[in-house]
C-alpha cells in the first residue's frame, strides 16, 4: 500500500453518539472485493457527505447499510446492530433510502408512489405540500412520464414520509439541469436540519454548500475524513482524492 | 354465420379457460420472477378435489349444486396448497431464481406421478349439470352452454383481481413489486409477505381452472393440469409476463386462433397455430419476455 492510501485525519471530531457507525465493513461481488474494511462514523446531525472516484464503492456502501448488498462486519445504527436484519426491517428502524436514479414506480401515479410509504395520506401528507409542492398537482400523473428532476422530487418525498433516524442518499442531483441541482439542494439542506444525512455526491459546489463533514473512499476503503471546508478549500487535496479541481468541476 | 358465431363463442369460452389457468401464473412470475411449472400440478389437484367433492356429495342433490361445492373446495384447496408450497419450499430459496424454478419442476412431476398412484392413469369422468351439456340459440347459432359459464367466470376473475390490484393496499403493493421489488423493500415493505398472498391468490385460480376445464373435458385425469398449463404459458408470455390485461387478451387470441384454425384449416392445426402466434410474437415484440405493469 502506498503512502497516498494512508488515511488523512485532518480533523478528529467529538461527537455524541453517532447516528450510524460502519466497523471493518467488507462487501463482495462474487470475485470482486469491493468494500475492503470501511470504517467510519456519521454523526447524529448535518451532512456526511461520502465522496470519492466512480466505482471506489460509495452506493456499495449504501447498500450494505441498507442490506441491499451482502457484507460482513459491524454496522451500528444508534447503537444498534443492523448487519443481519432485512432491508424492510433497516427502513423500519429509522433508515431512509434514496437510491441512485430515482427508482420511482413509473407505472404508478405520485400519489399511489406516496401512498406505498403513507397509505393514509400520500401526497396529501403535510410535508409534501411544504417541500414539494409541484408534487401535489402532479398527484394523479404516472411517475413514469415525470422529468428526471420531478421523479427525483418524488424519490425525496417518499422516504421524507417516514420519520427517519437517517438518510441515505445516493448522488440525488445525477444529470439534472442546474435550477433543478439548485432546488435539490434546497431541500436538503432543509431536511438536514432535523435528519442527519450520508450523501453520495460528485458535485463538489453542492457538496461545499450543504455538507459539514467528508469521507473519502478509494478502492474500497476510507482515505480521508475531515471537514468538508477544509478538504473543499484544499485543492491540492482535492485532486488528489478525487481526480478532480474545483474550478473544472464548478465550470462543469 | 352461425358458424362464425358458434366459433367465436367457443373460442371465446376456451380462451376464457386459459385466461383462469394463466392468471396466478402471470401474477407469481410478474412479482416474484418465479415461473411456476408446478402451476399444472396446482390445477389437477383443483380438478381431482372437484371430482372428490362432487363424488361425496350425495347423487340426490343436483349436480348443479354439487359443483359449486366442487368449485369451493378445489379454490380452498388451491389456495392451501399454493400457500404451502410457497412458505416450504419456495421462500427458503429466496434470491436463487433457478433453484425455485426447478423445485417447481419437480413438484409438477411428482404431483402427476402421485394422482397416478391414487386414482391410476385414466381418465375419470365428471358430472356435468345438465343446463351446460345443451345448446342455447343465439344469433341462429346453437351455444353450448357451458362455454358462458367459462366466460362468466373468466370475467368474474379478472374483474376481481383488477379491483384487487387497483382498490387496495396489497394490490398497490403487488404492482410496485412487479414494477421493481427490491425498491419495495427498500420503501420499508416486507415483500415477502405479499409473494405468500400471491402464491395463494394464484393456487386459488389454478383451483378454479381445475375444475372448470375437467368440467370442459368431461373427465379428470393426473396429466391434465399439465396439458392446460403449455397453454397457460403461451398466454402469459404473449401477454406479456406480468401484465394481467395483456394476460386477458392473450387468452382471447389464442383461445380464438386455436379454434378458428381448428376449423377452418384442419382439425389439429389450432395447436400447431398457436405455437406459430407465439413465435411471432417473440419475433416482433420481444419485449413482452420482460413484463409490463399490471
Amino acid at each position: 500500500m502506498s503512502e497516498e492510501r494512508a488515511i488523512h485525519d485532518a480533523t478528529p471530531e467529538v461527537q455524541p453518539r453517532p447516528v450510524l457507525s460502519l466497523d471493518d465493513v467488507h462487501v463482495r461481488f462474487g470475485g470482486s472485493h469491493v468494500l475492503q474494511g470501511v470504517s467510519f462514523d456519521v454523526p447524529s446531525t448535518g451532512v456526511t457527505a461520502l465522496l470519492g472516484r466512480n466505482g471506489v464503492g460509495k452506493t456499495t456502501t449504501l447498500k450494505a447499510v441498507i442490506g441491499l448488498a451482502p457484507r460482513s462486519g459491524r454496522i451500528l445504527l444508534q447503537g444498534r446492530e443492523i448487519q443481519q436484519q432485512a432491508t424492510a426491517r433497516i427502513v423500519r428502524a429509522g433508515v431512509g433510502y434514496v437510491p441512485e436514479d430515482r427508482e420511482v414506480f413509473g407505472g404508478l401515479t405520485v400519489d399511489e408512489n406516496l401512498r406505498l410509504v403513507d397509505p393514509d395520506l400520500g401526497v396529501d401528507a403535510p410535508v409534501v405540500a411544504e417541500l414539494f409542492p409541484d408534487l401535489v398537482k402532479r398527484r394523479g400523473q404516472r411517475a413514469g412520464t415525470l422529468s428526471g428532476g420531478q421523479q427525483q422530487m418524488v424519490s425525496l418525498a417518499r422516504v421524507l414520509l417516514r420519520d427517519n433516524a437517517l438518510l441515505l442518499i445516493d448522488e440525488p442531483t445525477k444529470g439534472l439541469a442546474p435550477k433543478l441541482v439548485t432546488e435539490v439542494a434546497d431541500v436538503l439542506a432543509e431536511v438536514a436540519r432535523t435528519t442527519p444525512i450520508l450523501l453520495v455526491e460528485q458535485n463538489l459546489p453542492l457538496v461545499r454548500r450543504i455538507a459539514d463533514r467528508v469521507v473519502v473512499l478509494d478502492a474500497g476503503e476510507v482515505v480521508h475524513r475531515g471537514a468538508a471546508a477544509d478538504l473543499v478549500a484544499d485543492v491540492e487535496l482535492t485532486r488528489e482524492l478525487l481526480g478532480v479541481s474545483m474550478r473544472r468541476e464548478g465550470a462543469a | 354465420m352461425s358458424d362464425l358465431v358458434l366459433l367465436l363463442v367457443t373460442g371465446l369460452g376456451l380462451g376464457a379457460l386459459y385466461f383462469i389457468a394463466a392468471s396466478g401464473l402471470s401474477l407469481i412470475y410478474g412479482l416474484m420472477g418465479v415461473l411456476n411449472f408446478a402451476h399444472g400440478a396446482f390445477m389437477t389437484a383443483g380438478a381431482y378435489a372437484g371430482w372428490l367433492t362432487m363424488d361425496a356429495l350425495p347423487e340426490s342433490w343436483p349436480t348443479g349444486s354439487r359443483l359449486v361445492l366442487a368449485l369451493l373446495v378445489a379454490v380452498v384447496v388451491g389456495t392451501v396448497i399454493g400457500v404451502v408450497v410457497e412458505v416450504v419450499l419456495i421462500r427458503p430459496l429466496y434470491r436463487h431464481h433457478i433453484q425455485q424454478v426447478l423445485v417447481t419442476v419437480g413438484l409438477s412431476l411428482a404431483g402427476v406421478a402421485a394422482a397416478q398412484g391414487i386414482w391410476g392413469s385414466d381418465p375419470r369422468p365428471v358430472d356435468k349439470p345438465v343446463w351446460m351439456t345443451t345448446t342455447s340459440d343465439v344469433l341462429g347459432a346453437r351455444l353450448p352452454n357451458d362455454r358462458l359459464v367459462y366466460v362468466v367466470a373468466a370475467v368474474a376473475l379478472f374483474l376481481g383481481l383488477m379491483a384487487l390490484l387497483h382498490l387496495t393496499r396489497l394490490g398497490l403493493v403487488i404492482r410496485a413489486g412487479v414494477e421493481n421489488r427490491t425498491m419495495v423493500e427498500a420503501l420499508g415493505i416486507n415483500v415477502r409477505r405479499t409473494f405468500t398472498v400471491v402464491f395463494a391468490i394464484g393456487g386459488a385460480a389454478a383451483g378454479l381452472a381445475g375444475v372448470l376445464y375437467s368440467q370442459y373435458a368431461g373427465a379428470v385425469s393426473p396429466a391434465q393440469g399439465g396439458s392446460l398449463l403449455i397453454f397457460a404459458f403461451i398466454v402469459v408470455v404473449i401477454g406479456g409476463m406480468g401484465s394481467l390485461p395483456g394476460t386477458a387478451v392473450a387468452a382471447v387470441v389464442v383461445g380464438l386462433v386455436q379454434q378458428l384454425a381448428n376449423y377452418y384449416a384442419a382439425s389439429g392445426v389450432g395447436d400447431l397455430s398457436v405455437v406459430l402466434l407465439l413465435a411471432l410474437v417473440l419475433l416482433l415484440r420481444p419485449t413482452s419476455l420482460k413484463g409490463a405493469p399490471a
